[in-house]
């Protein structure tokens, strides 16, 4: 069977169950599927966070996720690939972005999820801005996520 | 060609996308900042630390000496924070 790829950009929240359950009706040849959630925190360096406003490049961003999503694909023997990432504005406690991936066997599935994850981090064209009390703020990129991506270029 | 701004580019800039038309001696995209740096005190604040700035020729990432000939879009923002 074909490996499975969705990639959705949206400002409504999504049900992680039924993401969870599209990847694999259907098949038998699933053993393991991961799951990655972001959620938006409530605070940032002891600095209480009342929101975030997520902007993105429509098209590119688009573009990137699935670019990465065609390389985990292609570095390990996937079944399916589900990246789903919210824009708009996100209270503490809600969804950001998802990330489902599955395979035969669990390890494949482990590391395909964070290689995902640490590359759409610094490479997919979303920017972050904080409502705080002292106001709303871009919030600045940080270099250990440049470097958790640049891990998976080496050997 | 078509030029785009996100985050806080598009805010210091003043806008989030504009054609523009720049003299032929402009060849790269690390020319093309320095370029519109000087377009105003707005371009001057946005692109005050080129090394900061990301850009995208065409949905695709590329480095300051990407060349921009062909370029049908080309986008300027800051480190992405996404995830």
């Amino acid at each position: 069977m074909t490996a499975h790829m969705t990639i959705r950009i949206q400002e409504a929240d999504f049900d992680i169950a039924r993401e969870i359950s599209a990847l694999t009706k259907g098949r038998t040849d699933v053993g393991a599927v991961v799951s990655f959630s972001g959620v938006c925190r409530g605070s940032e360096d002891d600095q209480s966070v009342s929101a975030l406003t997520l902007e993105h490049y429509p098209g590119m961003a688009e573009a990137e996720i699935a670019r990465h999503a065609q390389t985990a694909m292609s570095r390990w023997p996937l079944t399916g690939v589900t990246v789903i990432h919210r824009v708009g504005r996100i209270s503490p406690g809600e969804n950001i972005v998802l990330v489902l991936t599955a395979s035969r066997h669990r390890q494949a599935a482990f590391q395909a999820a964070e290689f995902l994850m640490d590359y759409l981090k610094a490479n997919a064209p979303f920017w972050k801005r904080e409502e705080t009390a002292a106001g709303t703020a871009w919030v600045d990129a940080r270099s250990h996520d440049d470097a958790a991506a640049a891990r998976w270029t080496k050997s | 060609m078509k030029v785009k701004y996100f985050a806080w580019v598009r805010e210091r800039v003043g806008k989030s996308e504009e054609t523009i038309d720049p003299p032929a001696n402009v060849r790269t995209v690390g020319d093309l900042i320095a370029w519109l740096a000087r377009q105003g005190e707005t371009y001057a604040h946005a692109f005050e630390k080129p090394l900061i700035i990301r850009a995208a020729i065409d949905h695709a990432h590329v480095q300051p000496d990407a060349a921009i000939a062909g370029a049908r879009e080309i986008a300027f923002f800051p480190p992405m924070t996404g995830g």
